[in-house]
């Protein structure tokens, strides 16, 4: 392998690892609103939230792009204020695995939250726990198995995002250029079917273990929920 | 302590309008599933706000929704213990004992966790994963995490249901001891009289979200049967007496109590402990004469006192035996033919067979909330 494989290994690992801790924290947020409480507009965030998953990738780097662009409303503000830019950076690509991976992991913290039997909950409050104790000590514990099986399958969509990254961007060789991508270029040129080869046996065997590690550990879950 | 409960509340077709008070001791609530109980349960324990309503404790007023006033229960302190449990599966019984009494925190006065854990006897399940416990220790368990967190009430919802025979006459003796060495003042739901008897000393009846009964233990063990409701053929009268002697020949043992002696299967129990008993109604038979050539070992002295009527084809007879009352629940037929009438002296027979260890309680110490049988 060389330097050039590694280099992109290496960015793939980097924005994969930040769509997906990056993301966490309101992946939880939301998988709670959308499991614990009914509001009006919960229809509709369902349905943006799963929109990713069904949008054509070009569209959702498009609007990504329009949104976060150097020229858009958000990224312009963000640039000017906080001095943070997507646009043509790794950390783009990582907003748009993040935006790709997110409703792999609501749904996969959903699913457990919606197992864990709320009289657990109500136990813990008649001994006193406030409702933010509750979660920290009771539900988060309990779903934590089903966190961490949304986080790997959500690292392992991102790492292998395509369409909303190119999209949004584009393909910069050190900078943006992911796994995918390289594979992809690999094939666009002449003799680089030895490179493009190596990239997708190293993209089966990172995917694969990330599969399998979500599946144990979604078991695990089911088994510590259920258990009495 | 003083429980003023009074909450009117509605889901589907169910409806409760209940009102009734508690003070310190065991106050069972008692009634048909579908009653209510659990409802009570919850909106004492704030999981469940009624619709309207007052519930007070101590002067503190945990819900009033005509001032908008509702206390979540985390700050009520009111321990709970479920039918089912409810153990925390992720931590260990330690940790699942310690956990209400980190958030009960410094403000909870002494009353050190040892010793809850040993009024339960669960030293031996501190390490284990609740998963691995039988239902009677999981209920121990759950019962020892409610004290722990110190609550100044304790609602037990039907604790022992879901246990077989064996594991409630495992668990029920440390609930007695709950109630006479810590004292702490409960309600306690359950369908089952027997545990009345052992338990409570004032009883609620709930009957399709109405409360039918309430007043003390006595009375209302007198008058199940005439509420016509779960439990009829176990109306009884309890009796306090006192372990006298064993026979250890026979394989039985002589109880003192007000009237006389009664001889029960062997208990075992040391000579002097205060026992409560219930001696349920059908098990008790009338005689004019003092009968001889019979098998039953029981037989006292009492006079009729009242006559209660009962639908169908019996009736209940009230009897004054020293200073206790029993019940008799006899035919018309034998009323008419034996003239049965207040104020006859009679002889109560009693099969020492029919008392039913499930139905004994244990007193280990003199509580104050009712006076004792002095004998």
């Amino acid at each position: 392998m060389t330097d050039a494989d590694f280099a992109a290994i290496r960015l793939s690992l980097r924005v994969a690892i930040w769509a997906t801790v990056g993301s966490l924290p309101l992946g939880l947020a939301v998988a709670w609103l959308l499991a614990r409480r009914r509001f009006p507009g919960h229809g509709l965030l369902t349905a943006l939230v799963h929109l990713p998953l069904v949008l054509p990738p070009v569209v959702t780097g498009y609007l990504l792009l329009l949104a976060f662009g150097t020229q858009g409303p958000i990224g312009a503000w963000l640039a000017a204020r906080l001095g943070v830019v997507f646009a043509f950076r790794w950390t783009g690509a990582a907003l748009a695995c993040a935006v790709m991976a997110f409703p792999l992991m609501v749904r996969a913290i959903r699913l457990s939250l919606e197992a864990v039997d709320r009289r657990l909950e109500d136990a813990a409050a008649t001994l006193g726990a406030a409702p933010g104790w509750v979660f920290l000590t009771i539900t988060l514990p309990l779903i934590a198995p089903g966190v961490l099986a949304g986080a790997i399958l959500a690292f392992a969509k991102a790492l292998g995002e395509f369409g909303a990254t190119i999209t949004f961007v584009s393909n910069i060789p050190g900078e943006t250029q992911t796994l995918p991508l390289a594979i992809y270029s690999a094939t666009q040129t002449p003799g680089g079917e030895p490179v493009a080869l190596r990239l997708a046996l190293v993209s089966v065997v990172i995917s694969l273990g990330a599969v399998l590690a979500s599946e144990w550990l979604a078991r695990g879950a089911a088994r510590r929920v259920t258990r009495r | 302590m003083r429980l003023v409960f009074d909450a009117q509340t509605r889901a589907g077709a169910f409806s409760l309008d209940a009102h009734f008070e508690a003070d310190g001791g065991v106050t069972a609530l008692f009634g048909p599933s579908g009653a209510g109980k659990t409802t009570v349960a919850q909106i004492l324990a704030g999981l469940l706000r009624p619709d309207a309503g007052r519930v007070t404790c101590d002067g503190q007023t945990f819900v009033d929704t005509a001032r908008g006033v509702f206390v979540p229960p985390h700050r009520r302190r009111i321990g709970c213990v479920f039918q089912d449990g409810r153990l925390f599966p992720h931590l260990t019984v330690a940790q699942n004992l310690g956990y209400g009494r980190w958030f009960a925190g410094r403000a909870s006065r002494g009353g050190s966790l040892d010793r809850v854990v040993d009024v339960l006897g669960l030293t031996p399940l501190l390490a284990r994963m609740p998963g691995r416990l039988s239902g009677g220790e999981q209920q121990r368990v759950a019962i020892g995490r409610a004290l722990a967190a110190d609550p100044r009430l304790l609602v037990l919802d039907e604790p022992l249901s879901s246990l077989d025979a064996q594991r409630r006459l495992e668990v029920l003796p440390y609930l007695e001891r709950l109630r006479d060495d810590i004292g702490l003042p409960m309600v306690y739901i359950t369908h089952s009289a027997d545990e009345i008897a052992r338990l409570a000393s004032r009883v609620v009846v709930l009957a399709a979200g109405r409360v039918e009964f309430a007043g003390p233990v006595r009375d209302a063990m007198a008058r199940l049967d005439l509420l016509h409701i779960e439990g009829a053929e176990d109306a009884g009268a309890i009796v306090e007496g006192r372990v006298a002697a064993h026979d250890a020949a026979d394989d039985l043992t002589r109880l003192a109590i007000s009237g006389g002696e009664l001889i029960v299967p062997r208990l075992q129990l040391p000579v002097g402990t205060r026992v409560r008993t219930r001696i349920r109604s059908r098990d008790v038979m009338i005689a004019t004469v003092r009968p001889t050539g019979l098998s039953a070992q029981n037989v006292l002295a009492a006079r009729i006192t009242a006559v209660d009527e009962e639908y169908g084809t019996a009736v209940h007879l009230r009897l004054a035996c020293g200073d206790d009352e029993l019940l008799a629940r006899v035919t018309r037929r034998a009323l008419r033919r034996l003239d049965l009438v207040p104020g006859r002296a009679v002889f109560a027979v009693v099969k020492s067979l029919s008392f039913d260890p499930a139905g004994l309680g244990v007193r280990t110490a003199q509580p104050s909330d009712r006076p004792a049988v002095d004998l």
